[in-house]
């Protein structure tokens, strides 16, 4: 089967196909502007002074031998500003109604509180002379004693934020029971209780383009354009209106060529609200752009959690209850969505199993002095599938039996999609078994169980493990009814403008806002099929809130499941105004009219017919419309969907341990992705890739790590093992299309299926290598020194 | 100080700092911002070019060093009549990029290694590519692209 074999084509077979991209060659010559590239005369550079001290007291500030320096145009402290801002940076998720949300400016007032939190700034000439300049900026602290670890947060015995007078942000509970107590009856009837803990190190999104901004004001009436590294430039428009009192009309978003996000420019950051008020205030252009040093403090990080899960089973493993507490590491101060990244995993913590309604649930999320932490690639479902998958192998240990086959044990069974999980949410669609199965074939996963078990001798230098994990992903973010009982504060809708130009070619406005993701490309192919023309006569325009007004941006997969099918649905309304128009032209009735191929055709009547370009060219002039009919064709839609995307998948390697060196080589990886119907194969398969290796990353490599005084020890990438080409293996993709029911386009989202899998596959590999030495689990990153302990703690 | 480098055939000079990086001299004095910076420790490769032949990163070298010298940069990679070069045609055909940004450094170090190597084995690519940073594409699709211009 194809892709394109189960949709109702009008077109001619773009949709599924392998089109190459559009964005590429703009790419691949060095054309494409991204924001630090901007050619901008006459701007003032702006660079931030950061503490160096994860907790301090800013006892007092000295300026003016900074402000004095040749080059140099004013200098700033966090008290200079604090009038500047109408309210303090925002947070759109206070997930309870008691959440503590201490107020963060764009640069601290009175204590800093982590490294590299902003408490002055430079603006100067040239970058370099800005940057100069902070080092003539005299500061004195008063260190305090930081708070790093999550228990010791949870202490209070040391306060950051006076104001509050603890450490907790909040505790969310979600408590699943038919009736009260039954989880704790489930797991004291339990013939098998698996209890683990785990740590979800902190990780660094490392986008390879750092974060750039402009602000830009406009020459008349006090407008003002903002020109943003950023994955959101909708909700960035609106943020920062708010925080600066701007009136929002006044305000407008671009976000030039994006290199990259993963969630890191899902936010609303310090040094955007900065270059915006500076340049407001100047009335001049104002510029910053990132060091990557910078970048690893500045930027938020991600994952940074405790997850404590117990599961209880019977007695051929099936699941009965399960009880998760977890403790989220807030981070210094909460940005735009912190506090909700654990809730998003919640309700995924049963992963593709039937689960009874004995669930229970909660979470802890405490302030630290680091670096604010927020999504990152997967947000809260990578930390809540690692758990379950890891744990269903501990708990394969205990039953005595095949991890694949406890999986399968305990699958949703395929028949009983839609599926009404226990949290209420329904499933659309899922074909476990058949992804596993896909994944077992390619990997050879019985074959390997037979040469595992030849070679994994009690005295093997080289042990060989096997690693499953099988994921559901809760994507699209979106409907904004479910959205709205998590207490975010926006919808989860999108919006897309088709529009139909005199000459017959195609503006499709899309409210997404892609940075790798190939949106041009992409929407190009829907609106080509949808109207039979070649994807190079439609053009996508994006990313500038005065082009494309309305939008809610790209984060969490929903591109395609909310955007992409909002674009499909303002074609059909186009169609239909065209095929009138057709009608009326051909004295004919609109429903005696098929279009197909681009050709509106009476049925029957071989010789009537009208091209797509005819009509739109009868649709300018208006010179003979149908009575009451408006002229052009355009039509807007705003798509919020009745449900959540829900991809799943299988994932499996096999690894190679040293046991001398605990050095691990991935032997071999293999994605089973289902992410319905895939409108370009192409990026699909490019999506998982690289969502794979940066979840292999997490279990591999990947860890911010602070020494004792709160400093980040890996703040560039020569201490941050981001991987290269030499450190990965080659990913085999299987094939398992499985349309979503809940659009009419059958597809769902892609964007962190590959990281959600591939921590656990990769982390349970490490652990079936060594679990015949007595190894139970590993830290991640299982690096060659986490590897050697474990097999030495568990031989001594 | 005085610094006269050639880009991509054509002949500049310029009056800079002498701690001015070369990847400094070629994106604010030439204006030719297809080369990227993603890093301040050498780590990344987003900056590679050639100079007098050869893959360097521009940002590991000071402008002065380059004085008299040869440089390609992204931007001269492709004919003139806009003719992608091969390596950067295998990207485009195989989807060796996502988001672009390392995408200049990544074409320019691939070039070189098959200049040096016309012939290489998939792990030769991955070996060769060490310098250069991906995190969008898992280098699965990289690594295709170079063997396919390999054997274009």
């Amino acid at each position: 089967m194809t892709v394109t074999d189960d949709t109702t084509s009008t077109g001619n077979g773009v949709l599924g196909s392998r089109l190459l991209r559009k964005e590429d060659p703009a790419l691949l010559t060095g054309e494409a502007v991204y924001t630090n590239d901007m050619k901008v005369p006459g701007a003032l550079h702006l660079a931030v002074l950061r503490s160096p001290f994860a907790h301090a007291n800013i006892v007092s500030i000295d300026t003016s031998a900074a402000a004095a320096m040749e080059g140099v145009h004013s200098v700033y402290t966090g008290a200079d500003l604090l009038d500047t801002w109408a309210s303090p940076m925002p947070c759109a998720w206070p997930v309870t109604d008691d959440m503590k949300n201490p107020a963060h400016y764009p640069l601290a007032v009175g204590k800093a509180k982590y490294v590299g939190d902003g408490v002055a700034c430079v603006l100067a000439e040239s970058d370099a002379i800005a940057r100069d300049a902070l080092e003539a900026i005299d500061v004195e602290y008063e260190p305090l004693k930081p708070v790093l670890g999550l228990e010791e947060a949870l202490s209070d015995q040391t306060i950051i934020h006076d104001e509050i007078g603890t450490n907790v942000s909040y505790t969310w509970p979600l408590v699943i029971e038919e009736s009260e107590g039954d989880c704790q009856k489930a797991f004291d009837e339990a013939t098998h209780v698996v209890n683990e803990r785990y740590v979800q190190q902190r990780l660094i999104p490392m986008a390879m383009e750092p974060r750039a901004v402009v602000a830009m004001p406009q020459p008349f009436g006090g407008d003002m354009t903002l020109y943003s590294a950023t994955q959101v430039p909708h909700i960035l428009k609106v943020m920062t209106a708010l925080t600066l009192g701007i009136p929002e009309h006044q305000m407008r978003v671009v976000c030039p060529a994006v290199g990259g996000g993963f969630g890191s420019k899902l936010n609303v950051y310090a040094e955007e609200l900065l270059c915006v008020a500076l340049a407001r205030t100047l009335n001049t252009p104002v510029r910053w752009n990132e060091e990557r040093s910078e970048n690893t403090q500045a930027t938020i990080h991600g994952r940074a959690q405790i997850q404590d899960i117990e599961l209880a089973a019977d007695a051929d493993g099936k699941l009965t209850a399960m009880r998760v507490r977890l403790i989220g590491d807030m981070g210094a101060y909460l940005q735009l969505v912190t506090p909700g990244v654990p809730l998003l995993g919640g309700f995924l913590y049963a992963g593709v199993y039937e689960m009874p309604k004995a669930f229970d649930f909660s979470c802890t999320s405490v302030f630290t002095n680091m670096t604010p932490t927020d999504a990152y690639r997967g947000a809260g479902r990578p930390e809540a599938t690692y758990a379950i998958e890891h744990a269903m192998d501990a708990l394969a240990r205990k039953v005595g039996v095949d991890p694949l086959e406890l999986r399968r044990r305990n699958f949703i069974p395929t028949e009983k999609y839609p599926y009404e999980a226990y949290t209420g949410l329904v499933y659309d669609s899922g074909d476990h078994d058949k992804a596993a199965s896909v994944a077992a074939g390619l990997l050879d996963y019985d074959g390997l169980r037979a040469k595992q078990s030849q070679q994994n001798t009690p005295n093997a230098s080289k042990r060989l493990g096997i690693g499953v994990s099988s994921y559901f992903e809760m994507c699209g973010l979106a409907p904004s009814r479910v959205l709205a009982s998590l207490n975010y504060s926006a919808g989860g809708w999108e919006s897309a403008t088709v529009r139909v130009l005199p000459t017959s070619k195609v503006q499709v406005v899309t409210g997404t806002a892609p940075h790798g993701q190939g949106h041009e490309t992409a929407w190009s192919m829907i609106a080509a099929e949808k109207f039979g023309i070649d994807p190079a006569d439609v053009d996508v325009l994006h990313s500038d809130t005065a082009i494309a007004p309305l939008g809610l941006d790209t984060y969490g997969s929903r591109s395609l499941p909310v955007g992409g099918v909002a674009i499909g649905m303002a074609c059909d309304k186009v169609i239909d105004k065209a095929k009138q128009i057709a009608a009326h032209q051909m004295e004919a009735s609109p429903d005696d009219l098929e279009f197909l191929g681009g050709v509106f055709k009476v049925k029957g009547q071989p010789d009537k017919e009208m091209p797509l370009a005819g009509v739109a060219f009868e649709a300018f002039t208006a010179h003979d419309l149908p009575d009451g009919l408006e002229p052009n064709l355009e039509a807007q839609v705003t798509y919020d969907p009745p449900n959540f995307s829900w991809p799943f998948g299988t994932h499996m390697c096999a690894v190679e341990v040293d046991v001398d060196t605990g050095e691990i080589e991935v032997l071999q990886y293999v994605a089973v992705d289902d992410c319905g119907v895939q409108v370009n194969p192409l990026i699909v398969e490019g999506q998982v890739h690289g969502g794979v290796i940066q979840g292999l990353a997490q279990a591999l490599w990947e860890e911010a790590r602070y020494d004792e005084d709160g400093n980040l020890q890996s703040s560039t990438l020569a201490e941050y093992l981001v991987p290269a080409a030499s450190d990965v293996p080659p990913i085999t993709m299987g094939e398992s299309v499985t349309p979503s029911p809940t659009n009419e386009m059958g597809v769902k989202g892609v964007g962190e299926a590959g990281t959600i899998g591939a921590a656990p596959c990769v982390m349970n590999a490490v652990v079936d290598a060594l679990s015949g030495l007595g190894v139970d689990d590993i830290q991640m990153p299982a690096s060659p020194l986490n590897v050697w302990n474990a097999i030495q703690a568990a031989q001594s | 100080m005085e610094v006269s480098i050639t880009i991509n055939g054509t002949a500049h000079s310029y009056d800079v700092e002498p701690r001015t990086l070369l990847v400094h001299y070629i994106r604010e004095h030439a204006g030719l911002t297809g080369t990227n910076i993603g890093c301040d420790t050498s780590s990344c490769g987003a900056c590679s070019i050639h100079l007098d032949g050869e893959a360097v990163k521009s940002c590991t070298i000071l402008a002065a060093q380059a004085d008299g010298g040869e440089v390609t940069t992204i931007e001269g990679m492709a004919a003139a009549d806009g003719t992608l070069h091969p390596m950067q045609q295998a990207f485009m055909e195989n989807h060796g990029l996502q988001c672009g940004y390392c995408t200049p450094g990544m074409v320019m170090a691939a070039t070189s290694l098959l200049e040096e190597n016309p012939n290489p084995t998939e792990d030769d690519v991955r070996l060769g590519l060490e310098g250069n940073l991906c995190r969008c594409t898992g280098y699965h699709n990289i690594v295709k692209s170079v063997l396919a211009a390999a054997n274009a």
